[in-house]
Formats: C-alpha cells, structure tokens, sequence
C-alpha cells in the first residue's frame, strides 16, 4: 500500500472515530442535564427564565466538547496538515 | 451555484477580487453586507424617532430589542446594563443578523469562517479585562489571578486563553457543520429535507447568538464581581470550558 491511499484511509477512519466516540460523553452530559433542568422546573416553575439561562449556558459548554471532535475530524477530511507532506 | 463548494471549510478560501497584495474575499463582504444592513437599518429608524402614542413599527421593533438585552444584561449582573449593552448588544446583533440571514440563497455566513469568530473571540478576550481594570483598578485585577495560591496563576491564564478559543470554535463549528449538513442533503435527498434543516439552522443562529452574548457577559461579570460576593450567582466557577 503506497503512503497516500495509506494516509487517506488513516484520516477518514480517524475522522469517522473521533467523531462517533467524542460524542459519547457529551450526549450522555446534556441529556443528564436537561433531565435535571426539566425536574427543576417542574417543582418550581417560577424560576424558569433563571434555570433557562443556566440551562443554555451549560449546554454550551458541555457541546463545546462535541464541537472540538467535530472541527478536529473536519480538519482530518478537508485541511488535512499531513497531505503537504506526501503529495510534493 | 454555491460559491463555497463542499470541499472548501471555510468562505475564507473563495477570492472574488484581488489587486496585488489586497484580496476581497466572501467573508469580507458578506460582513461588510451585514454591517451595511445594520448600520443603514439603524439609521433609517432612528432618524424619526417619536415619544407620543403614535410610535412607528420599526421604533418599537429597535424597542423590545434594546429593552430586552437589557433586562437580560441587568438581570445577570445585578447591576446597571449601560455600560455593557454597546459590546454585548452589537455582538448579539451582528451574530444574529449573520446567521439568520443564511436563508438567502447566495449568502454565505460570515461566521462559518474561523477568522471572523475568532475576531469576535478576541473582542471579548480583550473587553473582559478592560471592565475588570475600570472597575476594581489594576492592582486589585492581577491580584485575582493570584488567588487562592500563586500556584494558580498559570490555571487562570491557561482559562482566560481556552475560553476565547471555545468561543471561537463554538460558534464557527456550529454554523459550519450546519452549512456542510445542508450541502450535503442537497446532493443526497433534494427538495424536502434540506428545507426542514434551514428552519432548524435558524433556530440554531438564534440559540448560538444568544449563546455567545450571554457566555461573553458571564466572563465579564466573573471579572467584575470581585469585590462584593454573591452577586452573580455561582458564576465565578466553571466559566473556563
């Protein structure tokens, strides 16, 4: 197998892994966390816009695990840094 | 016709004119677009504005906006908004106004380029020390990075530069992944599909420029709120993600 199909196969199966297992966690993280928003406005539904603000803001912080797989397997598959070194 | 084609990441890489060493690319005038509109809407609102009962349409639209980023910005810090609404205010609309208008076709979003979230980033990197210092003074500001232990200190410069970094990569791996998303059901399931991902792309510009305010106003009241504690709630801690 010569070096390009093998740095081709190396990076799209890397992309495809990074993405499926990074998203694991912060699945599991926001579901967790709009479980237990849902039951805190539930009981007290006076708070809403404060547990909504909250809400928002932990959500983006746990998604922003997801987005750095995401950008990183987007790099693999279009800004490939290794791809300079083989095709001269 | 897209002018960003699926194998480009960015609108950074599409060169619609250069002349020696300037380049126009569409990240550029697309932002200049948004600014256009935003700068030209204002002005054509405000240039009549009126305080007895009868009150145009476009003044009471520019009305619920302002007044509710300010309730939002009053209602986080505990304390007067003024002095925030311009940075957060802007920040919000220019991010809002650039996602929403996604839906145009031939427009591409100034923000699924990294140099322009990282721009903004930068922005709030900046203005978070900047309210710190005028606030508290200078001495009492470096001493917050000591705190507990000097120990700390690397932790807390270590924060301040991957929380600019999340926020450029937040937002420019939203709308990004979205725009990709869309070109991609294009070309496997045209006509229905994609239309139902553009509705949910405006929801997610929304959501993302609020995100961004309201993160970039978190940082800024973790700055301010030294001094008298308890105010912002539970805020000074995990704001480094």
């Amino acid at each position: 197998m010569d070096k390009v199909s093998l740095v081709a196969m190396a990076s799209i199966i890397g992309a495809g892994l990074a993405m499926g297992i990074g998203s694991i966690g912060p699945g599991l993280g926001m579901g967790q966390a709009i479980a237990q928003a849902l039951a805190a406005i539930a009981q007290q539904p006076d708070e809403r816009n404060s547990l909504t603000r909250t809400l928002f803001v932990g959500l983006a912080m746990i998604e922003s695990i997801a987005i750095y797989c995401f950008v990183i397997s987007m790099i693999l598959i279009f800004a490939n840094p290794f791809w300079s070194f083989i095709i001269k | 016709m897209e002018i960003v084609q699926l194998n480009q990441i960015s609108p950074d890489q599409v060169i619609i004119w250069s002349w020696r060493f300037i380049t126009l690319n569409v990240t550029i005038l697309y932002t200049w677009l948004v600014m256009a509109i935003l700068v030209g809407g204002s002005i054509l609102v405000t240039r009549n504005l009126s305080s007895d009962i009868n009150v145009s349409r476009w003044q009471h639209f520019l009305e619920v906006l302002v007044s509710v980023v300010r309730g939002e910005i009053s209602e986080m810090t505990k304390k007067g908004a003024d002095n925030f609404i311009p940075l957060i205010g802007t920040l919000f609309l220019f991010i809002c106004t650039s996602n929403v208008l996604a839906v145009v076709p031939g427009y591409v979003a100034p923000t699924s380029s990294m140099t322009t979230t990282a721009a903004l980033a930068t922005c709030v990197f900046i203005a978070v020390p900047y309210y710190g210092i005028s606030r508290n003074g200078i001495l009492h500001y470096i001493k917050e990075y000591f705190q507990p232990t000097f120990i700390f200190f690397p932790f807390h410069v270590m924060g301040e530069l991957s929380r600019t970094l999340a926020l450029t990569v937040r937002l420019f791996g939203n709308i990004m992944s979205h725009e990709k998303v869309i070109g991609i059901l294009l070309a496997v399931t045209p006509f229905l599909f994609p239309v139902v991902m553009q509705i949910l792309g405006l929801l997610i510009g929304v959501i993302q420029a609020y995100i961004f305010a309201i993160l970039s106003m978190v940082y800024i009241a973790s700055a301010l709120s030294t001094e008298d504690e308890g105010h912002v709630d539970g805020q000074k801690e995990g704001v480094t993600a």
